[in-house]
């Protein structure tokens, strides 16, 4: 056993994990044992909602088989440590593709529904969970299930957004989208306010399966540059290829800071705005921070918290203008800020992030100032109604969380005894739940 | 590359070779112990659009081996790849300590790697060609304190291939002998492996697809286990015997 490969995706907070892969699902039940254990996917939510509290992980990477496939109706059935890439891989030559695809293919299926992730076009089909048909769920004390909204809805309702927690997700069954052409003909703007990006939203979200804005948080102002896109209605459906650029490894001091985010911001904002209408295929358009592997190690080994909010509706403008405000004051650049109107579908899931409202993602490099910008950030979001996002956090109370995420007492309460993750104890720590 | 003997299909290896070949046209026969486990792998190669028989079989039963490529040729014909990947790895004091450990280890590894080579190899030649990718390991290189009945067994097969490769060259049949280094399996789940000397079942399959396209012999996988090797077989045994490799 190899003890590579168990830091989250942003390398903060550290904490040591180790873990036997599961090459069997019929391996699931022997594996689980004592507590504090947690199912390991790809490694991609950049906090410790992926850490076990115990230290043990259970890597789900190789139960990565197709087990059912219908093409007439496009449902998929498939093992959960399979990524959305390798899903892609087989459904889009069958002329198929996932209804919901976050910023990046590398998720694996059980984390997609364990984080009930959303992608670019939220505003139209909601969350990944609002998609998937059943799941095989294995819980200590109910033994083996296989959940739906009709057989065990509890069960499966909590395990979409569930962090993990209500059992090992062992396959997923997920309703798949036809698909014309894997290329998306995309139309992008600049705007040099926040009132401008909600304009272009106004008039582009209803005529576009996708939509988001790269903001530059560097800039005076609110200045970025909104796409949004559709897929093309002819050409091929073809797999993207593997990208070759790749970070080797992760510097012992970060090159991104100040001076360099401002620099690259700047570039951003005129290439990313050169050709108001593009035609370029789904992962280009959908995940472009595939085409670079390890991206995360360019933030050295300190490694980097993003910070992703929601604000509803109404607060969402003036709110985000104190955050932006606020960022800008404390001179800690981020040059992945992401804005994204989310939509009003709700989410069978307990825990699910999005709200009728406006999302705003920001990547800084760890560094101890960062203490003091989150608690005024976390002072804006939470007087505004907002909430964090659990698969991105490292640093949310155990007050903001439950504020934010009423619910989570029902979680606790289907929570499988053998669970536990490190984000978890943290957040609900302070409620002195027994354990 | 179109129809496929796989002996062993289950291990993550062999899973991992057949899932890159597996495409619509491709007719696999696949031969493992565990019906479960065989029947999950045969499934997904299925989805990928590639057609599949499956043989449920204990390979240590040597009787069984000539019914089995009997079955695979009426069913398949002479296949033009197969992949002899079945194989187990024992705890290294058990194996050291327990004779029939030690005695089975050879049995699954060895012996029955021989017979079946024998038979696959006599038929291969009389249908006038073929390929075969074994699966040996860098372990057989030398006899090592910490697995030597393990490497032992793999040292047999290696010098087994490499006669037949000669015997069975002029016969149109090619053999390549894998030795990978360490792999994330659940054959070493346990052990304590230096992250960067391990890999995956996935970058040895994609590196046994480049070494049969190239018709290479040996292959060792990943690549820096040929000059580590290298320099291991020059030690000379008064300085090995003293080290605790």
């Amino acid at each position: 056993m190899t003890k590579r490969g168990f830091a989250s995706w942003g390398r903060y907070p550290h904490s040591e994990q180790s873990g036997l892969p599961l090459h069997w699902r019929s391996d699931i039940a022997s594996q689980l044992k004592g507590s504090g254990q947690l199912a390991w996917g790809n490694g991609r939510s950049y906090g410790d909602v992926c850490q076990a509290s115990s230290g043990r992980v259970m890597p789900m990477r190789a139960l990565n088989r197709l087990i059912d496939a219908d093409w007439e109706t496009g449902v998929l059935r498939s093992e959960a440590g399979a990524t959305l890439e390798e899903i892609l891989a087989v459904a889009i030559p069958k002329g198929w593709f996932l209804p919901v695809l976050p910023g990046t293919q590398q998720v694996t299926l059980g984390g997609a529904v364990a984080n009930d992730v959303h992608g670019k076009n939220h505003h139209r089909r909601g969350t990944f969970g609002s998609h998937v048909v059943s799941l095989e769920l294995y819980r200590t004390d109910r033994g083996l299930l296989n959940c739906s909204r009709i057989n065990s809805a509890e069960l499966f309702n909590a395990t979409i957004g569930g962090l993990g927690l209500t059992g090992i997700i062992g396959s997923v069954e997920v309703q798949l989208q036809p698909l014309q052409s894997s290329n998306i003909d995309s139309r992008c703007f600049r705007f040099q306010s926040l009132a401008e990006f909600l304009s272009l939203c106004e008039q582009y979200d209803t005529k576009s399966e996708y939509s988001v804005a790269w903001l530059d948080c560097t800039a005076k102002d609110a200045r970025g540059v909104f796409s949004c896109g559709n897929h093309a209605d002819d050409g091929a459906a073809e797999v993207a290829v593997k990208g070759r650029l790749k970070v080797p490894f992760a510097p012992p001091l970060s090159p991104i800071n100040r001076p360099s985010v401002a620099l690259i911001n700047r570039f951003l904002y005129r290439w990313q705005g050169r050709k108001p209408r593009l035609r370029q295929g789904y992962r280009d358009f959908l995940c472009p921070l595939d085409g670079i592997a390890h991206w995360n190690r360019a933030y050295g080994r300190a490694g980097f918290q993003q910070y992703q909010c929601v604000i509803p509706r109404p607060e969402a403008e003036a709110a985000l203008e104190e955050i932006l405000a606020r960022v800008r004051q404390a001179r800690q650049g981020s040059f992945m800020s992401v804005l994204k109107v989310c939509g009003k579908a709700r989410s069978p899931g307990l825990l699910s992030f999005p709200l009728p409202g406006i999302s705003l993602a920001l990547d800084f490099p760890q560094r101890p100032a960062l203490n003091p910008l989150f608690r005024d950030l976390d002072a804006i979001v939470s007087s505004s109604g907002g909430r964090l996002y659990p698969a991105k956090d490292a640093h949310m109370s155990a007050e903001h969380f439950q504020q934010g995420y009423p619910r989570w007492a029902e979680l606790e309460s289907l929570r499988d005894p053998a669970l536990l993750s490190r984000f978890w104890q943290r957040v609900t720590d302070a409620a002195g739940c027994v354990r | 590359m179109k129809r496929i003997l796989i002996i062993g299909a289950t291990s993550a290896i062999a899973s991992a070779c057949a899932r890159r070949w597996a495409q619509p046209g491709t007719r696999f026969y696949l031969v493992a112990r565990s019906r479960d486990k065989l029947a999950t792998i045969a499934r997904d190669l299925e989805i990928r659009g590639a057609s599949v028989s499956q043989d449920c079989l204990d390979l240590d039963r040597l009787d069984t081996h000539r019914g089995l490529l009997d079955r695979c040729l009426a069913t398949l014909g002479p296949p033009d790849l197969t992949l002899v990947a079945h194989g187990t790895l024992p705890q290294p004091e058990e194996s050291r300590d327990q004779a029939a450990v030690a005695a089975a280890c050879f049995h699954t590894n060895a012996t029955s790697t021989i017979s079946l080579l024998t038979e696959i190899g006599g038929r291969l030649a009389q249908a006038g060609g073929g390929r075969i990718a074994v699966l040996s390991s860098v372990a057989g290189e030398r006899g090592r304190p910490s697995n030597y009945p393990y490497g032992a067994s793999k040292a047999a097969v290696t010098a087994f291939c490499e006669g037949q490769r000669a015997w069975l060259f002029r016969r149109g049949v090619a053999i390549l002998v894998v030795k990978p280094g360490f792999v994330d399996t659940p054959m070493t789940a346990g052990m304590e492996i230096p992250a960067a000397l391990s890999t995956t079942p996935e970058r040895v399959a994609a590196d046994i697809d480049r070494a049969l396209g190239r018709e290479h012999d040996t292959l060792y996988t990943p690549w820096f286990w040929s000059p580590i090797m290298r320099v291991i077989r020059l030690l000379p045994t008064f300085l090995f015997k003293r080290m605790d490799l």
